[in-house]
């Protein structure tokens, strides 16, 4: 009995000395920066496994080129499972015990708000990977926080573009429904109906997140009989409602516009039964070569034997982000930081991007064209990029919608 | 017309599947009353089994239908493995003890078909002679889905003969009704349960696997299934199968016409269902008033006075938590502030489901409603933080009052199970009602008052509302009403034969615990600053649950515990690895194995054993 507690006692004393000579550590390694980056790794694998995969490798290459000013950059990654709570409890683990500079990160829209709404308080730098939400740069906008990827009204704005250009009347929408999915066809909407006041919506379905019935959602659209759809699904959900439209015949002699459908996290795993003749946005990885994305494309497929996903070029760019940010500021300071962010010019994958001063959006564009079968394989076909910058609202709507403090 | 008909047809579909994984679910609660939440799971494994039989198997029809039925075949095995090496060692556990072990096998599956199909959803190929559409009215209708709606009474049938004409079936139709009387005929029970269990699980994986031409098989099925085949079996009444056909068919169909009038109803209407079937019919659809097992119908334990030792472990214990922190830093008194909250959520639900008897699977709605109490104060009102933790009790007490005043009246499952129907309810309307709650969303900047907003200040007044409201609770079970709430417990009859009201004192005793629930969540709302539906979403109830399960519901002391584990292993282990599932799932299997009492209970055996031993 005495013998083990004597044991406790020496473990805790143990304890007690890497508790005492933590600071240390922490110092001699203060020639690193420490990045904390959170992100529902258990929750959307699919996406953030590349995302993540490609982060490193950028991070390996910035740290290969000398890092920032000879101080090598390093980043915690941590899971949030999914849940927002989660989330700023690891972001204030990460500031607090790990000591990280900044934060970054995020997957969906609720855990990218609440990280930005912890780092407005705290007064910390959240530079936002992926998460979509409008609300994030705009009504709940704020001085500390800063999105990478095309938001929902971007990525609507540009297929509105193409939407406009069809003969098509009568338009039907299906959606997750959820802010992105219901955000999303607002903005669609909102903004067809500005570019072609002719346009009505015949039907909408909302199913429900990764749980559609596919039948009788297909069943629904048909019987309303659109001349055009407009769809947000993505995911299972878009395998589901894919399989069913077209054993069904929802597709033929209709057009499709489609949201997120061309990237290859969700067009890949259609196979053989990828829809052809979609609208839509997405990442055509095997035939875009300007000499930025041939790079990165080469030096992913060394490094993890793969091909880029989508995520593979959100993860890369914002580690290309801070990287540039870094150097700009010349110090890591939070303030300093945000400033150098603010208007911050870089170089990503698809080419030039800034983060605009005026709401803390990058003009991160998207590729926008049209689905095709190429060897039992979907893919895009006549894709332009469209640069995030042609597809905001004017500045004066902007400074409108975001507090201006 | 034609097209109603044709949306009548897809409803009968999606029945069909439906009914697969919720027959399997209820012949395995029929038998051995427990309420397996790897069902999802197991079909989940069937659809991923499916997939790679049928992909490495030669195409055509052999490979097809051979590789389907061989992965619900391999289910079937899988599950009655996970029987006899986990659930058989505990059936004399609580009741619902067994729900911690199952759901630690879901923890478990989650990230082995990670590690082992990849994050990629996979498509399977479609079912060969069934690829195309046929004409229905001069509308086409895919082949496949009109033969799964033959697939549903099929199975059925067999099922029915299964159980009304072989000797095996009798047995385990006796067994569901009174399973002792059976075991004192002298029929092998261990056998019997493992055979239930096998035709169980083997009927969740064909429905995994059934799914293959139809969906996408992903990692999100297991819990996307689970909670639906949860809802028909109780709709249908549980243990019934042809109940649970009744309330698939109800289900399917209400589905395909409901999105029709209210496209986004697929959210909540299921619980919607759910909750009216139950309010009419307490027992389910066909369900029959569920006998009352014979050994387990005892009076739990009489709750003593702590022994002295414990006192003064909870007292050393409350004197670290009042000194100790100042020393420690700013996270270390988050994950503190976190327990806090989370202990006085777990023995908010440990007060109804300990001394009260009542389970609760959608105690989250009362710690949601307290944090959106909080956090609509302050959007709407710009109420100080003061105000805002008073509302919190408040709105999450009246919730408790609407809703306890219907689940009180049912017993066991199916209360349980109402519970949860009006969670999910609370939480669609927190997930929907854009306007006002922001929707998935949430409310955001609900970060405390200046004179609380150090870490440390906010971590001693949580502590302090928390202890204290925990301490009000361990009181009031040794007061007058706690005895009263106990006697209904234990003996119903007799209580109410000496003069007590049953329902009023049970639906006080739920009110009370959603009031407690609500200044958790009201705490909780301000230390994370923002409020999301997720606050009222299944998993959080989950959490809960698990903690008093763990901690041990017999024993003051066991949701202290159980929520200190469960949070703190959560906690460090999603820090140092990226397969945390798998090990904590690991670890839950293994506690439950050896402390089938949960901590608490497994250290109040100990203590006893020790003083019992001088006297032998």
């Amino acid at each position: 009995m005495t013998g083990l507690m004597i044991g406790r006692r020496q473990l805790m004393a143990g304890v007690g000395t890497l508790a005492l000579a933590a600071p240390w550590i922490a110092r001699a390694q203060s020639n690193v920066i420490r990045i904390g980056e959170i992100n529902s790794y258990t929750a959307q694998p699919a996406f953030l496994l590349p995302y993540r995969n490609a982060w490193i490798l950028a991070q390996e290459q910035v740290n290969a080129a000398g890092g920032i000013d000879g101080r090598k950059i390093e980043t915690i990654f941590r899971d949030d499972g999914g849940r927002p709570e989660d989330a700023v409890r690891i972001a204030g683990e990460l500031l607090n015990a790990e000591k990280v500079a900044l934060l970054a990160g995020g997957f969906l829209s609720n855990v990218g708000l609440a990280l930005a709404d912890f780092a407005r308080q705290n007064k910390r730098l959240y530079v936002a990977s992926e998460p979509l939400t409008d609300t994030l740069v705009w009504s709940h906008g704020n001085r500390y926080t800063f999105r990478l990827r095309a938001s929902t009204y971007m990525q609507s704005a540009m297929l509105v573009e193409e939407a406009a250009k069809l003969p098509a009347r009568r338009w039907a929408t299906v959606a997750p429904n959820y802010e992105y999915g219901q955000s999303a066809v607002r903005s669609f909407k909102e903004l067809l109906k500005k570019a072609r006041p002719d346009v009505e919506f015949v039907a909408e379905q909302f199913p429900a997140l990764g749980r559609i019935d596919a039948g009788a959602t297909v069943q629904a659209l048909a019987a309303a009989n659109p001349e055009a759809i407009f769809n947000v699904t993505f995911a299972a959900d878009l395998t589901n409602f894919v399989r069913q439209g077209s054993t069904r015949g929802l597709f033929e002699r209709r057009k499709v516009v489609s949201l997120l459908t061309g990237e290859p996290e969700y067009l890949e795993p259609l196979g053989d039964e990828a829809p052809e003749g979609w609208i839509v946005t997405g990442y055509p990885w095997d035939q875009i070569n300007t000499p930025e994305h041939t790079a990165f494309r080469e030096a992913y497929r060394q490094r993890w034997n793969a091909h880029p996903y989508l995520g593979s070029v959100v993860g890369y760019s914002t580690v290309q982000a801070i990287a540039a940010m870094l150097k700009k500021a010349g110090k890591v300071e939070t303030e300093a930081m945000v400033d150098a962010m603010s208007g911050l010019q870089f170089q990503s994958p698809f080419g030039q991007v800034e983060f605009r001063a005026i709401d803390h959006q990058s003009t991160m564009g998207a590729y926008v064209g049209r689905t095709v079968l190429k060897d039992g394989k979907g893919t895009m076909a006549d894709w332009r990029y469209a640069d995030g910058r042609n597809y905001m609202p004017p500045d004066d709507v902007v400074r409108q919608l975001r507090p201006q403090a | 017309m034609e097209n109603l008909i044709l949306q009548a047809l897809s409803g009968l579909a999606s029945a069909s599947s439906l009914f697969l994984v919720a027959s399997g679910l209820t012949v395995i609660f029929g038998v051995s009353r427990i309420v397996n939440f790897a069902h999802g799971s197991f079909y989940m494994l069937g659809a991923y089994l499916a997939w790679t039989f049928v992909t490495n198997l030669p195409r055509g029809h052999l490979g097809f239908w051979g590789g389907v039925l061989g992965a619900a075949l391999a289910v079937g095995v899988i599950g009655m493995a996970v029987e006899m090496l986990l659930l058989r060692r505990i059936y004399r556990a609580p009741e619902l003890f067994q729900l911690l072990a199952t759901f630690g096998v879901v923890l478990i599956v989650q990230d082995l078909a990670l590690l082992i199909w990849g994050p990629q959803d996979l498509l399977g190929p479609r079912a060969p002679g069934l690829r195309g559409s046929t004409e229905v009215l001069g509308l086409r209708f895919p082949l496949y889905e009109l033969f799964l709606i033959g697939v549903g009474p099929v199975v059925l049938g067999l099922l029915w003969l299964l159980f009304y004409r072989t000797r095996w079936g009798t047995l385990v139709r006796a067994a569901t009704q009174d399973r002792e009387m059976v075991g004192a005929l002298g029929v092998n029970q261990r056998m019997l349960f493992t055979s239930v269990f096998f035709l169980g699980s083997l009927l969740a994986g064909l429905g995994g696997a059934l799914q293959l031409p139809r969906e996408s098989v992903n990692l999100h099925m297991d819990l996307s299934i689970i909670a639906e085949a949860f809802v028909v079996v109780v709709v249908g009444g549980l243990g019934s199968l042809s109940g649970a056909a009744l309330a698939a068919l109800l289900i399917g169909e209400l589905h395909a016409f409901g999105i029709l009038i209210f496209p986004k109803i697929t959210l909540v209407l299921v619980f919607l269902v759910m909750a009216v079937v139950l309010v009419i019919r307490p027992h389910g659809l066909l369900g029959r008033p569920q006998e009352a097992a014979r050994g387990t119908g005892m009076a739990e334990p009489v709750i003593r006075a702590a022994p002295p030792a414990l006192k003064w472990l909870g007292l050393a214990a409350l004197i670290a938590a009042i000194l100790l922190p100042p020393f420690a830093g700013d996270y270390a008194l988050t994950v503190l502030t976190d327990m806090a909250v989370f202990i006085l959520f777990a023995a908010s639900l440990h007060f109804i489901m300990g001394p009260g008897g009542m389970a609760s699977f959608g105690h989250a709605a009362y710690f949601g409603l307290g944090a959106y109490g909080a956090a609509l104060a302050v959007k709407w009102l710009a109420a100080p933080m003061g105000l805002g933790l008073a509302l919190a009790p408040l709105a999450a007490g009246l919730g408790g009052l609407v809703f306890g005043w219907f689940c009180v009246r049912l017993s066991g499952v199916y209360s349980a199970m109402l519970t949860l129907a009006f969670a999910q309810i609370t939480w669609s309307i927190a997930f929907q009602w854009v306007e006002l709650t922001g929707g998935d969303n949430g409310i955001l900047g609900v970060w405390p008052a200046p004179w609380a907003a150090g870490k440390l200040t906010y971590y001693y007044l949580t502590l302090a509302l928390c202890l204290g409201a925990t301490l009000i609770l361990r009181r009031i079970i040794h007061a007058p009403f706690g005895y009263a709430l106990r006697a209904q417990r234990d003996s119903p009859l007799r209580a109410e034969a000496i003069g007590m009201d049953g329902f009023r004192i049970r639906w006080a005793g739920f009110a009370l615990a959603a009031c407690m629930a609500g200044i958790a969540g009201g705490l909780f709302a301000y230390a994370k600053g923002s409020v999301f539906p997720t606050y009222l979403d299944i998993p959080r109830s989950v959490d809960a649950l698990l903690m008093v399960l763990l901690g041990g519901v017999q024993t003051l002391s066991g949701p202290i515990a159980g929520a200190i584990a469960f949070t703190g292993l959560q906690e460090q282990l999603s820090r140092m690895t990226d397969l945390w599932r798998l090990v904590l799932g690991i670890v839950i299997v293994l506690l439950v194995l050896f402390f089938p009492q949960g901590l608490a209970g497994a250290a109040r055996s100990a203590w006893e054993a020790r003083d019992a031993r001088p006297n032998a």
